[in-house]
This record gives C-alpha cells, sequence and structure tokens, in this order.
C-alpha cells in the first residue's frame, strides 16, 4: 500500500483541522450551540473508541458499555455532592470504579461467549441502572445536579467551553493514540488473534480468558474518563447517562464509524449525533428515520465510514495499477 | 400466611409471564439462530393492539384475540420484510438491525397512539377475586393469567413436540438445508416460528396491559429480564426457558415483597430503607452471576450449539 494520499488519510486530516478550527468558528459565528454540540460529539466519540477496542479488535459484544458513562459519572457527581471538587481525586476516583466495576463484570461475563455474552453484559449494565436509580441520597431516578465542574489547577478551568472543548478534543485523540498502541503492541495482537480463532490462540499455549479480561477493564476504564467528562459537560449525572439504549447507540457508532479502525469511531460519532441533530430537525419523530437507516447499513454497508473510505483507496489503486 | 401465598401466587404468575417472553426469544434464536431485540417491541404492541381492539369492540376477550392475531401478522410482516435478511448473518448485524427496529417501533407507536400511555380497563368479571383455598381469595384476573399462560406453555410442549409442524421445525433447527431439500417450505415454516414468537410476545403484553400502563418503552425493561431468563435457562432451551422464568419470577416477586424486612434485621431500620430497594431488585442478577460461575451455558444447555 503507497503512503500516498488516499482518500482515508484526506478524510482524517479533513476532520482533525475541522474538529481544531471548530471552537474558533463557532467563537466567530457565535454560534454557541456548534460548541456544546461537538463537545458532546467529542465526549462519546471517547466512549466510542473504548468500546471499538473490545468490540471492534477484540470480538467481545459488549452490549453494556454505557454503563462505565455513567459511573464514570457518578463518581464525579457523587464527590461534588459531598463537597469534594478537585479533579485530582473525582477523576481517578472514576477510573478506579469503572475498572473496578469492568473487572467483576468482565470476569463472569468473558466466562460466556457469543449471544450469552451479549445479554449479560446488557443484564449487569441494566443492574447497575436500577441500583443507582434506587438510592435516594444521590437523587434516584431523578439524577443529580453537579453545581460545580471538576476543579483543576489554575488557568484550567473547565466551565471555560472552548477550553473544556479543548480538553475533550486533547483526551480523545489521547486515547485514540492509546488504542492505537495497545492493538500493534504484542498484547493487541494477541487480542485480535482471538477475536480470529480463540481456539487456535489457546493451543498455542496463550491465557486467552486474562488476555480478553485486561481488554476489558482498559476499554472500561477509558469509558470511565468519558462518563466523568460527560458529567462535568451536562453539570448532571442520572441513571438514564446508563440506560441500555445509550450502550445501543455507543454500538452504532463504533460500526457506522468501521470496526477495528483507529478513527472510525470519531467518524461514527460525528455521523450519528450530527444526523440525529438533523433529522430532529426535519421531524419530531426522527426516530422512525434513524431505526430503518440503522438496519440498511447493517443490510448493505457493513464495512462503515472507514469501509467506505477504505474501498474508495482501492479503486484509486486499481485505478492506477 | 395468607400473604406469602397471595406473593407465591404474583410469583409464578409473573413467572410464566417472562416464560412466555423468553419462549419466543429462545424459540427464535435455537431454530434461525436469530438475537431479536425487537421482541419487547412485539410485547408492547401486543397491550397497545389490545387496548385499542377492545376499546373498538368493546369486549375485553375479543380485543385481546384480535390483538393476538395481529401481532401475529406483524410478527410474519416483520420476518418477510426485515429478518429474514438476517440469518446467517453475525449477532452484531442482529443487535444492530433489532436495535434500529425498536427505535422504529417505538416512534411509531409515538406517532400513531401519541405519547401518553394507554389504559385497558378489565371487565366487571375479572375484577373480583375467587376463593382459592378456605378462607383465602385470590384476584380473578390473576389467577385467569396464569391459567391461559400454562394452558400456552401446554400448547406450545404439543405443537413443537406432537405435530408434523413441530417435527419439521425441530428438525428445521438442526439442519436447515437437508429440511430443504426433503421438500419443505423451510422459508415459509421460518416465517411461522417467529410469528408464534411475536403472538406469545404480543400474549404477555396484552395480558400485562390491564395492570400496568400500555406506554412507549414498556417492552424494553421486561426484555432484559427476558435475557436473564434465557440466559439462566440455556439459549434455544424451552424447557431451560420455563424452569428460569420460574425462578426468577419467584425470586423478584418474594425478594422485592420481604427482602427489605430481612435487610431490617441485619442493618439499622434508616440504612436498611436505603439499601432495600436497591438491593432486592440485584437479586436476579445475583442469580444470574451465580448460575454462570457453576454452569456458564445456561442450567439446560441446547444440545449441538
Amino acid at each position: 500500500m503507497s503512503r500516498s494520499l488516499t482518500p482515508r488519510t484526506v478524510a482524517i486530516v479533513l476532520m482533525v483541522a475541522a474538529l481544531a478550527l471548530l471552537p474558533l468558528y463557532a467563537k466567530l459565528s457565535g454560534n454557541i450551540f456548534l460548541l456544546t454540540l461537538f463537545t458532546r460529539i467529542l465526549i462519546l466519540a471517547l466512549a466510542a473508541v473504548s468500546l471499538n477496542l473490545i468490540l471492534g479488535y477484540g470480538g467481545m459484544m459488549s452490549f453494556g458499555h454505557a454503563v462505565y458513562l455513567g459511573i464514570g459519572g457518578y463518581a464525579v457527581g457523587m464527590l461534588a455532592h459531598e463537597g469534594i471538587y478537585s479533579g485530582f481525586a473525582q477523576w481517578p476516583v472514576a477510573l478506579a470504579a469503572s475498572a473496578l466495576f469492568a473487572l467483576v463484570i468482565g470476569a463472569l461475563s468473558l466466562r460466556t461467549r457469543g449471544v450469552y455474552f451479549i445479554m449479560i453484559t446488557l443484564a449487569f449494565a441494566q443492574m447497575a441502572y436500577y441500583v443507582l436509580s434506587g438510592i435516594a441520597r444521590y437523587g434516584g431516578d431523578d439524577g443529580l445536579t453537579i453545581y460545580k465542574r471538576s476543579q483543576f489547577f489554575p488557568p484550567l478551568n473547565l466551565s471555560d467551553k472552548m477550553q473544556f472543548y479543548y480538553v475533550c478534543l486533547a483526551l480523545l485523540y489521547a486515547a485514540i493514540y492509546l488504542v492505537w498502541r495497545i492493538v500493534n503492541s504484542r498484547f493487541g495482537m494477541v487480542v485480535q488473534g482471538v477475536r480470529s480463532n480463540e481456539l487456535r490462540m489457546r493451543a498455542i499455549g496463550i491465557p486467552t480468558y486474562r488476555y480478553k479480561l485486561v481488554c476489558f477493564v482498559i476499554a472500561g476504564t477509558l469509558c470511565g474518563l468519558s462518563g466523568a467528562l460527560l458529567a462535568n459537560h451536562t453539570d448532571f449525572i442520572s441513571p438514564a447517562t446508563m440506560y441500555w439504549t445509550r450502550s445501543g447507540d455507543l454500538i452504532v457508532m463504533v460500526v457506522l464509524g468501521g470496526m477495528a479502525s483507529s478513527f472510525g469511531p470519531l467518524f461514527g460519532a460525528v455521523a450519528l449525533l450530527v444526523l440525529e441533530e438533523v433529522l430532529s430537525g426535519i421531524t419530531e419523530y426522527w426516530q422512525i428515520i434513524l431505526g430503518p437507516l440503522l438496519l440498511l447499513v447493517v443490510l448493505f454497508a457493513r464495512g462503515g465510514i472507514d469501509g467506505l473510505l477504505g474501498s474508495l483507496s482501492r479503486g484509486k489503486e486499481a485505478g492506477h495499477g | 400466611m395468607l400473604l406469602i401465598i397471595e406473593q407465591c401466587l404474583n410469583g409464578l404468575q409473573f413467572g410464566l409471564l417472562l416464560f412466555l417472553l423468553a419462549a419466543g426469544l429462545t424459540l427464535v434464536f435455537g431454530i434461525m439462530d436469530l438475537v431479536n431485540l425487537a421482541h419487547g417491541s412485539l410485547y408492547m404492541l401486543g397491550a397497545y393492539f389490545a387496548a385499542t381492539f377492545a376499546a373498538f369492540t368493546g369486549s375485553f376477550v375479543l380485543g385481546a384475540l384480535l390483538a393476538l392475531a395481529a401481532t401475529l401478522v406483524v410478527g410474519m410482516v416483520l420476518e418477510v420484510i426485515a429478518m429474514r435478511r438476517l440469518y446467517g448473518r453475525d449477532h452484531l448485524d442482529h443487535v444492530l438491525a433489532t436495535f434500529g427496529l425498536i427505535l422504529f417501533f417505538n416512534e411509531l407507536v409515538r406517532l400513531v397512539w401519541g405519547p401518553e400511555g394507554l389504559s385497558l380497563p378489565l371487565p366487571p368479571w375479572l375484577l373480583t377475586s375467587v376463593p382459592i383455598l378456605p378462607g383465602i381469595s385470590y384476584s380473578a384476573y390473576r389467577l385467569s393469567m396464569i391459567l391461559v399462560t400454562l394452558a400456552v406453555a401446554g400448547f406450545l410442549y404439543y405443537l413443537v413436540m406432537r405435530t408434523r409442524i413441530g417435527m419439521l421445525i425441530r428438525a428445521g433447527a438442526s439442519n436447515r438445508e437437508m429440511v430443504g431439500a426433503l421438500g419443505v417450505n423451510i422459508k415459509l415454516l421460518y416465517t411461522l416460528v417467529f410469528g408464534i414468537g411475536a403472538a406469545l410476545a404480543g400474549l404477555a403484553g396484552l395480558m400485562q396491559a390491564p395492570i400496568l400502563t400500555v406506554q412507549i418503552g414498556m417492552g424494553e425493561n421486561i426484555l432484559i429480564l427476558a435475557f436473564v431468563v434465557t440466559v439462566i435457562g440455556g439459549i434455544g432451551s424451552i424447557r431451560g426457558a420455563l424452569v428460569a422464568a420460574l425462578m426468577v419470577g419467584f425470586i423478584d416477586t418474594l425478594g422485592r415483597a420481604y427482602f427489605p424486612d430481612l435487610l431490617r434485621m441485619v442493618l439499622s431500620g434508616a440504612a436498611a430503607a436505603t439499601a432495600g430497594p436497591a438491593l432486592s431488585s440485584m437479586l436476579i442478577y445475583l442469580l444470574m452471576a451465580v448460575v454462570l460461575v457453576v454452569k456458564p451455558a445456561g442450567l439446560f444447555p441446547a444440545s449441538g450449539k
């Protein structure tokens, strides 16, 4: 494969440039809504990147990934509720709680595979949803308002929309880089090997269960970070953050963007959330369009956006050669 | 004592209701290898159809029968339009496509029936309570739910194990090509199986309709319980679904009723009051976790899967 300008590279460069310049445009045009929307997109893209690690590269079909959005968010919300505003306390707790939950859930769920795994991760996520709905001290069903965003050292101020956007952007790129490093390491090779043929990996002496579990925990922890950001973004956390349809949304982002590709989840998140925004502008009943659209993507465009860009690249090369 | 018997009957009734849903899920998975998240939507449609037809005809029973037929038809049409194209594909494709269908059905219901819920009033003859033991009476409607579900479970067993159609269904589950080669219209058979699964979900929905409000998203919470049931019972096994559904039904109902009281004996009043509701909703998931640790493929793993 030549390292020339393939459509995929062009698309990634354009996306990175657009995301970097977006706050300037928002400020100049006074369109603050755009900035808020895209901050949200970046945060959910981070969650999708983490899901892609287990779903795309690891072949683990978790249908409960949004649970870490809730756990990370509640870590921030609960600590803020108790008067602890320091991000240096809130964020590590968010990450640690997500990691711990992922460890327990993963240890149980990874004993199974295939459709069992889908249903079990879903069921455990719903369990967490009901448990948090039942805790009256932290708002129960109604959720918890967060009056002060996570405090870091000055001049970093997360209440500043522009600064917060760039924090999210930086963390998203860091996550994409981290996942890229992981999947290209020996560890990542093993995980991808397990996706293709677990029996064979076990036959050559690799303890696949442990590899999958570690991968599952990394993904959960990363998504917990996304949860902490999301709570800061909305200044609010409720069990609805981790409702199972949100897990479905994350899967849609990963598949729409293209599984097992570095920037795929970002493309998927942008595509899905912008599409939602556009459709809901057209009709109040926009999901009646989105639903069948998903069905069509599954049936006819399985490779997602990344696959589309890839096939454009191959078409170009074939034209040259 | 009185209350315990009533709660046990409630547990039985809820368990059997879960069985109706889980049986449809597990039937479709066992035979077509299809994961259908939209099963809860069919449950919801059953309830909406029943409320509408009952109001239209003025008769509860007639409305229920029409609703049952309508969900059967919706299920079969859905199979022909969408589900058929998903057979033999990745489970992730099933999850995504049927997730799309959930969004579609929820929005469709909102468009047709509006965002407010409906209610399905019971006829007077079902509103009474009947004596079941000397000195103990139980709601006639819940009792009739138990009887109807038991009859359906029996019919399902007879259909799958004792009839020619059932024989073809079982044969189609083990080898699709072979049954097709022997001249059986396997496509039609699958459409029928999906329709039956849909009708079972619809029946569960329309029976729950008078007890709960008929509302958008009503199918989703119970769908997850049905998943728990199928996972515990072993996916693809109807017998497993029945056993697991009864276990989940009893544990959930009795847990919610008595677990907070039990907790109060151990913890202080305030702590028990806080933790009680949260922990009792966890019980069935703990049951699932325990079953998975002991038997990762469920209590009755379907053979050959």
